[in-house]
């Protein structure tokens, strides 16, 4: 219970820097008070500076100034309560049906393109599962990066769960096999899959995580049970185009968004939302294995207007 | 989205005059269009801002060309302007006396170490001899992934425990090259957020203690408004001398380079463009600006063409299409020759109206068909080759069976080769001087 409390102080201490400067810009736009051309295009540019995209922040301002229009909304107050619920809105997604609750081990692939932070999201989520009493088995999938295969290997350590390896070069599909194997003999309750970055325009890698995703399937055909993509809060419009082809080659259910604990906004997951219905599952706001949590729409939308 | 841009600025224009000068009325219509271009490739808003205030300066009053339509008139002007913003082209400073310290900083995952080892690699080219310095502590297995990049490159590495200060790493690593062993040490730090004021004293610490030549900051093409801040703040705190970009083999329009070059006013040194450690391109503004507005990147291609191919081989298959003299093998080292520039999907990104049908249409028909017409000419003997009217019936089957495709296909290849002939006979008759006529099957 205590460490749980610490790792939300952590969790919050870290969302508070990106909150801070959102909510500076919003609240030097209500100063009057008063809805005008001025607070609009205020509006707009907080929006476009947090990443959220021209497109989505068009269609939010849009749809703002209608509501504004018939709710007869004329302080700004409430329209940024109008936003917040629209934002709102967007995040809150229904979480994946999943398939299959009792077939173990759960396999958890994660996936994203170069240096998004995925072998050290797999360290906290890994330490997040055992703290509530699961047993984990790491693969290491990135068999192309080198020391990759070491990076994972020390995260395992430092959680205290047992890492399966083969050598650097290694197809990482039957890694990926011998670590379901391992996951299943040792009777782990999650096998959590690392995989090498791979940016989604290289034609050969997509393919190659299609074939990881395959090779799982031959031993348990409901697997993978949950595929989290990794984004770095940082990305701008090109997040989207990652979680679009990310989710035609491998069953997406969700996103771990990383790096939080900067300045960025990470609004780009408005828009990946949106189109794609992918819900953030977890948040990753710093280096240590408490940085982590699960992702609470209310709190991350408040945290904009806190 | 070059179509899409100089279409929408089309449009635009269609309501207006058209010719004459442009008014007022005419640029704002134009600039709000580009705009939107530049916010949807990731160029901070407030860069936008200003950007656009000096492109409406210089295009109010402009006389429309002759040849060009007002629409190419603006989109000249802000190429311009922005091929003026990003700046001219560096190279790695190596003046006075080596060892030369290079300094990689950037945030957490930016591809410092891979950048570190690319960078390497392009030195010992240009008869450097690098000493690379792991200075990451911090995350597991950097110094691992450092040894691991020089033990390919057969490039040293200076590395001490993890519990050894950073400053002190690249304070001895700097001595141990001052013998003359080594020309240049280059520095990966640790990747850090600009706003973790501890260890971005640990980066003001090392360059104080080894005055490096160059303070590059590595900025992952795919960043998005926040670049500004970042690299300002890595500016403002270590001082910069030149910026890199990596990840721009991806397909992010990369208007943070425009952001962070606004903001630090250093030059772009290099583009990393692939996970290989030979990945890595010099930088030309006017193609960065073309892929910011979406524009093709046709200069790469024509570079790439160049490059990589024999222009002898070139011409003497230009001489057969001339003579119809042209053969499977002829077509066979056109096919590997164009296989050397790259992935056709890649190859399409690079040309402007071919880059959305290339994303829709991706490598695998493209790249595959080509491997398919590869495997089917190299399963014929030396003579069905050279004279393709010999193919028979069970010589067919057995081309089949040998590339592992069907009868089918080789009939297929075999008809669009005899009709690529008879196209090779009217060029003939005609003006043609083409190096690779299209090819209906690749549909190129």
């Amino acid at each position: 219970m205590f460490n749980f409390l610490k790792r939300k102080d952590q969790v919050k201490e870290g969302l508070t820097k990106t909150r801070q400067s959102f909510l500076s810009k919003l609240t030097s736009l209500v100063v009057k008070n008063e809805v005008n051309e001025e607070f609009w295009t205020g509006l707009e540019e907080t929006l476009i500076g947090a990443d959220v995209g021209v497109e989505t922040t068009v269609a939010l301002v849009d749809k703002l100034r209608g509501r504004a229009e018939k709710e007869g909304a004329r302080a700004t107050d409430r329209v940024q309560a109008m936003l917040k619920e629209e934002l709102l809105a967007i995040l809150r997604i229904q979480n994946p049906e999943i398939r299959i609750q009792n077939s173990l081990p759960r396999v958890v692939l994660i996936v994203g393109v170069n240096g998004s932070g995925k072998t050290t999201s797999i360290g906290k989520l890994t330490n997040y599962l055992k703290a509530q009493n699961n047993k984990v088995i790491l693969a290491a999938g990135d068999t192309f990066r080198a020391a990759a295969v070491e990076q994972l290997k020390i995260w395992g350590q430092r959680v205290g769960v047992d890492v399966v390896a083969h050598q650097p070069g290694a197809d990482p599909g039957a890694v990926a096999f011998d670590a379901w194997q391992a996951a299943n003999a040792r009777h782990a309750d999650y096998l959590v899959v690392d995989t090498a970055g791979r940016l989604q325009t290289n034609f050969n890698l997509m393919k190659e995580l299609e074939k990881i995703a395959r090779v799982l399937q031959k031993n348990d055909p409901t697997a993978p049970h949950e595929t989290l993509l990794v984004l770095d809060a940082i990305t701008g419009q090109n997040g989207l185009q990652q979680a679009r082809e990310f989710k035609k080659t491998v069953p997406l259910t969700g996103l771990i968004l990383t790096k939080l604990d900067g300045t960025a906004k990470g609004g780009i997951v408005f828009a990946i939302a949106k189109e794609l219905q992918l819900p953030i599952q977890y948040i990753g706001t710093g280096e240590t294995l408490d940085d982590f949590a699960e992702f609470d729409a209310q709190e991350f939308v408040d945290g904009l207007f806190e | 989205m070059f179509d899409t841009l100089s279409e929408k600025l089309n449009a635009v224009f269609k309501k207006l005059s058209g010719k004459g000068k442009l008014s007022e009325a005419d640029v704002d219509a134009a600039l709000r269009e580009v705009r939107l271009a530049l916010l949807e490739a990731d160029v901070n808003f407030k860069v936008v801002k200003e950007f656009l205030a000096r492109v409406r300066v210089r295009a109010i009053g402009i006389e429309v060309m002759q040849s060009l339509s007002p629409a190419q008139t603006v989109i000249k002007i802000v190429n311009e302007e922005l091929i003026r913003t990003l700046g001219e082209p560096a190279k790695i400073d190596l003046s006075g006396e080596p060892p030369h310290v290079v300094m990689l900083i950037g945030l957490q995952g930016a591809g410092k170490t891979t950048m570190a080892g690319k960078l390497a690699l392009h030195l010992r080219k240009h008869q450097q001899k690098p000493l690379l310095v792991a200075a990451d502590t911090r995350r597991p297995a950097a110094i691992q992934q450092l040894q691991t990049l020089g033990k390919q490159l057969d490039v040293p590495v200076h590395s001490e425990s993890d519990t050894v200060p950073p400053p002190t790493i690249c304070i001895n690593a700097v001595k141990r090259a001052s013998d003359g062993a080594y020309s240049v040490v280059l520095l990966d730090t640790a990747g850090r957020l600009h706003i973790d004021d501890d260890l971005m004293h640990e980066l003001e610490e090392i360059k104080q203690k080894t005055k490096p030549q160059e303070v590059l900051l590595v900025v992952d093409a795919m960043t998005g408004q926040e670049a500004v801040r970042v690299a300002d703040e890595f500016n403002k705190r270590v001082g910069l001398t030149g910026l890199i970009l990596t990840k721009v083999d991806g397909d992010a329009r990369g208007g943070a380079a425009l952001s962070v070059r606004s903001v630090t006013g250093v030059p772009i040194k290099y583009l990393g463009v692939g996970e290989k450690l030979d990945a890595l391109e010099a930088f030309f503004p006017d193609r960065l600006a073309s892929r910011i507005l979406g524009m093709g990147d046709v200069l790469t291609l024509i570079e790439k063409a160049q490059e990589n191919l024999d222009q002898d081989q070139a011409r003497q298959a230009a001489e057969k299409i001339l003579k119809a003299e042209f053969n499977f093998e002829d077509f066979l080292s056109q096919l590997q020759q164009i296989k050397k520039m790259g992935p056709i999907s890649q190859l399409l990104g690079m040309v402007p109206g071919f880059n959305q049908m290339a994303k829709e249409l991706p490598a695998e028909v493209t790249d595959a068909q080509m491997q398919r017409i590869e495997a089917i000419i190299n399963s014929m003997t030396r003579a069905e080759r050279q004279q393709p009217e010999i193919l028979n019936g069970s010589r067919r089957k057995r081309i089949a069976n040998g590339s592992g495709t069907s009868v089918q296909e080789v009939n297929q290849l075999v008809s669009q080769f005899k009709q690529m002939q008879r196209m090779m006979a009217q060029l003939k008759s005609g003006k043609g001087r083409g190096m690779f006529p299209g090819f209906p099957g690749l549909g190129i």
